[in-house]
């Protein structure tokens, strides 16, 4: 018997975009309040989750056509990058700066390079929870 | 600041990452793992000569000045251990490619190489103890992998174990960091061995060092912590035997040498006592299964038990002479136990099989081969001119300066009996009767002959080449006889 799931993928339409939000939001405080790379990663990959429950691992792959163990390996690669970044300013490895910049729309923001580092740790992430998922869920 | 010291550890890294894009082209796969092989070991060269001429190198990561931030430290054992990794290192990666099979090699077997790499090269070159457990798991995550890769039977059964084993082992290196962070309040080594010396090594701490002993013990394969290993070796493939072999005990090795001369070295009646007595049990354990199997691979996997037990003995008895023999030992070994897994992989290539019963005058198809073998164990028992006589030499002649006569004679007795060993694979499996014709053999040795005389060049380069090494190795043992000249390199500045 086919179940109709018509309510649970309604609701997961709506609440996916507070989800993935939310995560970013958390990605974005990390600097100076609680949340960063992991925590917004973790919490990205349980969005995605949420729709391979509400539909099929074929229909989430059609709507997010990404190889995520590339993903892995591209998070890895911009951490790495950053750190042997300072080597072009003679810094030690991993070395990292800041500085306030006036940005349109949002006024003066501080920008420091941890970012890049902590986007490497948000793909890696994102990467192996669903690398992990997906693998389990296809094997028969 | 120099950042030539984290080069070995950022070459594999990137390597590593790089060759994850490309796991279908084997090809490529192929030279870009040679190509990181090689600029490892010329970055590390280059930091042993850097360390000899210039002292001890120290990279604060991230410009923070340690204790607070984590230090990266290059005296000459770390340096030197690195040489050796990267040479097997790529030793390993060639003798992959005839033996690996393109199965495995199309499931990211060169990627998970380069990330074993970065957490042994990691391990050897960190100045801080939870990075130090860090690079650990590095290191076992990527051996998790390489012990079950491919997926046989015995694989999926013995990696079990083996992480089982290594995850307890890890929890208990975490309570061991915290409690030594609940009594000294630091994790960076120099500091801690500041503060210890300080506090005079209370009787707690004493007991810190004794769980640390488990921990790294554990690891590194000492009585009575090394049930785990004869079997989990024994599963994967010999080119991952070989790195294993080669590699990973010799880490859990390093961390004792490291742990026990530079933090806890103010009570060695106690903890160096007791040290002295695992080695010499180790020791003991190890000649007994290396002389009691008929398997090429089981007698290999004891003797890395052995010379985990001599090692540990050159560390125990803290003398120089005693430390000098176990640097040098410690080398030696690493460089002959890839070779002899080369070696006894090869012969399970000829042979199909690793029972010495069913084999036999290999010799007469095989000369090369059988030679390379010969010369290998005798250099593995530590007959004078090759690389296993000066090591030995040392630590017995400081077993007898400290006076653990015993002990001593328990090491040099071992040399006989590992050479039994040794050439009873040599007589039974080249000489004799001959059981396979050149057409009934299983596979040839094309291709497996480089990585082995390699490795075999080296080990008599360093047979013979004692004297040009031994400022490096007196360099070596001197930062550990001497705690507060790796203090002043990374405290100081």
């Amino acid at each position: 018997m086919k179940t109709n799931d018509v309510i649970f993928q309604t609701t997961t339409k709506v609440v996916l975009f507070i989800i993935v939000m939310f995560s970013i939001f958390l990605f974005f405080a990390g600097h100076h309040n609680p949340g960063g790379g992991f925590i917004g990663g973790l919490m990205t990959s349980s969005a995605i989750v949420l729709l391979l429950l509400a539909y099929d691992i074929k229909t989430v792959k059609k709507i997010l056509p990404i190889n995520f163990l590339t993903l892995t390996a591209v998070g890895l690669m911009i951490a790495v990058l950053t750190g042997v970044g300072s080597f072009l300013f003679g810094a030690p490895f991993l070395s990292h700066t800041f500085d306030y910049f006036e940005l349109p729309l949002l006024g003066e923001t501080e920008l420091a390079t941890a970012v890049l580092f902590d986007i490497g740790v948000y793909l890696v992430v994102v990467g192996v929870t669903m690398t992990i998922i997906q693998t389990i869920g296809e094997s028969e | 600041m120099n950042n030539l010291v984290i080069l070995p550890i950022l070459i594999p890294l990137l390597a590593g990452i790089i060759l994850i894009f490309f796991n279908k082209n084997i090809a490529v796969q192929k030279w870009i793992s040679v190509i990181a092989s090689l600029l490892s070991i010329g970055s590390a060269a280059v930091l042993v000569q850097n360390v000899l001429n210039n002292g001890i190198q120290t990279l604060k990561i991230g410009g923070w000045q340690p204790p607070y931030g984590i230090v990266l430290v290059a005296d000459q054992f770390a340096a030197l251990l690195v040489l050796s990794t990267a040479v097997l290192g790529l030793t390993g990666i060639l003798f992959s490619f005839k033996t690996i099979g393109i199965e495995r090699e199309r499931f990211y077997y060169y990627a998970v190489v380069q990330f074993l790499l970065v957490g042994v090269t990691g391990a050897f070159l960190t100045g801080d103890i939870f990075n130090l457990f860090v690079f650990f798991e590095v290191m076992l995550m990527s051996s998790y992998m390489l012990i079950v890769h491919g997926g046989t039977k015995v694989q999926l059964r013995e990696s079990i174990k083996y992480v089982l084993v290594n995850i307890i082992s890890s929890a208990l290196f975490v309570v061991a960091v915290a409690y030594l962070y609940a009594v000294t309040g630091t994790l960076n080594i120099a500091d801690l061995s500041v503060r210890v010396a300080a506090s005079g090594q209370t009787g707690l701490l004493t007991v810190i060092a004794i769980l640390f002993l488990v921990v790294f013990g554990l690891k590194g394969g000492i009585f009575p912590l090394y049930f785990w290993l004869p079997s989990s070796y024994q599963a994967p493939p010999s080119a991952v035997t070989a790195l294993f072999g080669a590699l990973l005990t010799k880490v859990g090795v390093y961390a004792i040498a490291r742990v026990f001369s530079i933090v806890f070295y103010h009570d060695i009646g106690y903890t160096h006592t007791i040290l002295a007595w695992l080695a010499a049990f180790t020791i003991l354990l190890g000649v007994i299964g290396a002389i009691a199997y008929w398997d090429v691979k089981q007698i290999v996997i004891y003797n890395i038990i052995v010379a985990v037990g001599v090692i540990l003995f050159g560390i125990a008895v803290y003398t120089p002479a005693g430390m000098e023999g176990a640097i040098y030992y410690l080398i030696h070994d690493m460089i002959i136990k890839g070779a002899l897994f080369f070696l006894a992989g090869a012969m399970v290539v000829i042979t199909g099989t690793s029972n010495l019963k069913k084999m036999g005058g290999l010799m007469k198809n095989h000369p090369l081969l059988g030679w390379m073998f010969f010369i290998a164990a005798i250099s593995l028992a530590g007959i004078p001119p090759l690389s296993g006589f000066i090591g030995k030499l040392k630590i017995v002649q400081g077993g007898f300066e400290a006076g653990q006569y015993t002990i001593a004679m328990v090491v040099l007795l071992s040399s006989l009996l590992v050479l039994y060993s040794i050439m009873k694979i040599f007589m039974k499996g080249f000489w004799g009767e001959q059981v396979l014709t050149k057409e009934q053999e299983k596979g040839s040795e094309k291709g497996l002959i480089l990585p082995i005389a390699i490795l075999l060049a080296i080990s008599i380069g360093y047979g013979f080449g004692v004297e040009f090494l031994s400022p490096y190795v007196t360099q070596a043992a001197e930062t550990l006889m001497n705690p507060d000249l790796y203090i002043q390199a990374v405290l100081k500045e």
